[in-house]
């Protein structure tokens, strides 16, 4: 404000003293720049955080506090109820704990399957030269663009005649058959591992399994950390594949039972069914603050080339 | 490699050339088995479903009762269907608020994060971290903030001064907006692609840019704007793709208590009450492959569109 008045005044007076005023301006354009995008940044971070915040306070209050607070609490919260997040694990109609184990259970399962099966298929894609190379990848890359919804009832009809109906088998077969983008993906970072390693390897004797084992699974250990996170993160966050097979309360997973939660918990209980979401989210974001940077470049090629 | 070649080309023997024949056919042989997990789950998982649900979108196929063939009836019937064409006004309409909104936010966040200053990385964490956290998380926390009565969004409206502040989910006006606006929370996934594409700009382009003298302005309309065309094309494209196939978020919402259900009923969500509420399996296959169709031909209409554009930009500059 105090600079914009300045500006017309010092050039017409005298020329050489210009600059200094010129470059206080610049200064102090500067400066409010960097005000601007700190106070635009906290703006966002305040809209993705202030939610949580109020998760938090929220699943802090006791039973039947919210309904009747007209005016809610926010922040300086006057409930500290810790052991409704205790309750929330143990509650005998939604029993969590149980939920953590089997969504724990399809994870790792998926994880297993992903990891062994991309890289098996990924390495003739990367390395080996045969008849059928190029019109194969081609199918690969075209079921990267077959949309789910064109497939969920086949599915389900192939699963339910196999009477896999009601168990796990459903949402952990299929990994063992690999996933485009994974493949794609490993194919990728197998290209860029030189290859005079494994020529040398073959001149040693080692057979196409033991290049594969011994040299190029441990140089692949970055990319496939990437899937192992991408499938953790998309089968603890899956609702659908858990809505369509299982049955069971007993062996329902995180996703599913917090939708139960909420579609069956009265208002009375929100402090608990909050306690419960923000326990979700934890398990994900950690794992995405620790190999953050390295998910993000995952991300981005995942983004740009598939 | 090359003695390989001196013996195939001066001798050309026929044990040579067996060799060679028994060395290739070993390779193929091993390549196909590496490949059998991926093409037996293609078989199964891919390939199979895709002809099945052919079939069974022909078909009144429902799990208790005996099937039946019965040709296009499914289709016919989609016609005259009120709830078929309400949903698919209520995805389009979404698809028509949010991609743009989404673009233009994720390119704005991408921009600021790409800026080199003090805790910079701080915030690029909690930008993205929406990202990973579940639909369904995501859901229940917006559904309690847009409570109308208790949530925290009414609370600082009416703390602002607005007397009668919307019923959000509950409003068939609002409704969708709600869900426009709970998608913006997690609008950092975008601008993580973004930002890869920033990064990828080389530098020399902005010197060039600044010794022409060329403003901030001038900076993004002429240097990162076109190069970043490709990004934003592939974003606009996979974006349309999710915004088509919404399910997570307004399955739950749609069946929170005093929901304005009607203006939530996303494509998916109806095909989904008509295939697994309503057991009417072989209808639930039509339908799908109607959004198949239609958000083909949608996405194949803004890729030539915007692959043009893009070209155009790169040839401009």
């Amino acid at each position: 404000m105090k600079t914009i008045p300045r500006a017309p005044e010092a050039p017409p007076l005298v020329t050489v003293p210009a600059a200094a005023p010129r470059a206080l301006i610049r200064r102090v354009t500067a400066v409010a720049r960097e005000i601007g995008w700190y106070l635009a940044m906290l703006t966002v971070c305040g809209f993705i955080l202030l939610p949580v915040g109020w998760m938090l306070t929220a699943a802090l209050k006791p039973d039947l506090a919210p309904i009747y607070t007209i005016t809610p609490q926010w922040f300086p919260t006057h409930f500290w109820h810790w052991d409704n997040f205790y309750r929330a694990v143990v509650d005998p109609l939604f029993p969590f704990l149980r939920y953590t184990i089997n969504t724990l259970f399809v994870v790792f399962a998926n994880i297993l399957g992903i990891l062994i099966s991309c890289s098996l298929v990924a390495y003739p894609f990367a390395r080996m030269r045969f008849r059928g190379r190029e019109p194969l990848f081609y199918v690969l890359i075209i079921t990267m663009l077959v949309p789910w919804q064109a497939l969920v009832v086949p599915q389900f009809f192939f699963f339910y005649h196999l009477g896999w109906y009601g168990t796990y088998l459903p949402l952990i077969i299929p990994s063992f058959g690999g996933n485009a983008f994974f493949i794609f993906l490993i194919r990728q970072y197998m290209r860029s591992i030189p290859k005079e390693l494994d020529e040398a390897a073959r001149v040693d004797g080692l057979s196409y399994f033991q290049i594969y084992w011994r040299i190029l699974l441990p140089l692949c250990v970055p990319v496939l950390t990437v899937c192992a996170v991408f499938t953790f993160i998309w089968n603890w966050n899956n609702l659908l594949g858990p809505l369509l097979y299982l049955s069971n309360n007993s062996q329902f997973t995180i996703a599913i039972g917090l939708a139960n939660m909420f579609q069956n918990t009265a208002n009375a209980k929100i402090n608990l069914l909050m306690a419960a979401n923000l326990l979700s989210m934890i398990p994900p974001a950690i794992v995405f603050l620790v190999i953050q940077k390295r998910l993000i470049g995952g991300i981005a090629t995942l983004g740009l080339k598939g | 490699m090359l003695t390989g070649l001196n013996i195939n080309r001066s001798r050309g023997t026929a044990t040579a050339r067996q060799d060679e024949g028994r060395l290739v056919r070993r390779e193929r042989r091993a390549a196909y088995l590496f490949l059998s997990p991926w093409i037996l789950g293609l078989v199964c998982f891919v390939l199979g479903p895709v002809a099945v649900s052919v079939v069974l979108s022909l078909s009144n196929y429902s799990i208790v009762f005996p099937s039946r063939w019965v040709g296009l009836e499914n289709y016919r019937t989609m016609i005259h269907d009120q709830i078929f064409w309400q949903s698919l006004t209520v995805t389009l309409t979404y698809v028509l608020y949010s991609i743009p909104l989404y673009l233009v936010v994720g390119l704005g966040l991408s921009l600021l994060l790409n800026m080199k200053r003090r805790g910079v990385n701080i915030f690029r964490t909690v930008i993205f971290l929406p990202y990973v956290i579940s639909g369904v998380a995501v859901a229940i926390l917006w559904s309690s903030l847009l409570n109308p009565q208790f949530g925290g969004v009414n609370w600082v409206l009416r703390h602002a001064g607005v007397s009668n502040p919307p019923l959000w989910l509950g409003s068939p006006t609002w409704a969708m907006p709600s869900v426009v606006l709970i998608g913006l929370w997690s609008v950092g996934g975008g601008a993580i692609i973004y930002l890869a594409g920033l990064q990828n700009i080389p530098a020399q382009l902005y010197e060039a840019a600044a010794v022409d003298g060329a403003g901030a302005w001038q900076r993004f309309r002429y240097v990162t704007f076109p190069m970043l065309t490709p990004t934003l094309l592939f974003v606009l494209l996979t974006s349309l793709v999710s915004a088509f196939q919404v399910f997570d978020i307004v399955y739950l919402l749609s069946h929170a208590q005093g929901a304005a259900s009607t203006a939530l009923n996303f494509y998916l969500l109806n095909m989904w009450t008509q295939g697994f509420g309503n057991g009417r399996l072989g209808y639930a296959s039509a339908l799908a492959w109607v959004l198949v169709l239609i958000s083909g031909l949608v996405i194949i209409a803004v890729f030539r569109a915007g692959s043009r554009f893009v070209y155009y930009e790169h040839e401009g500059t």
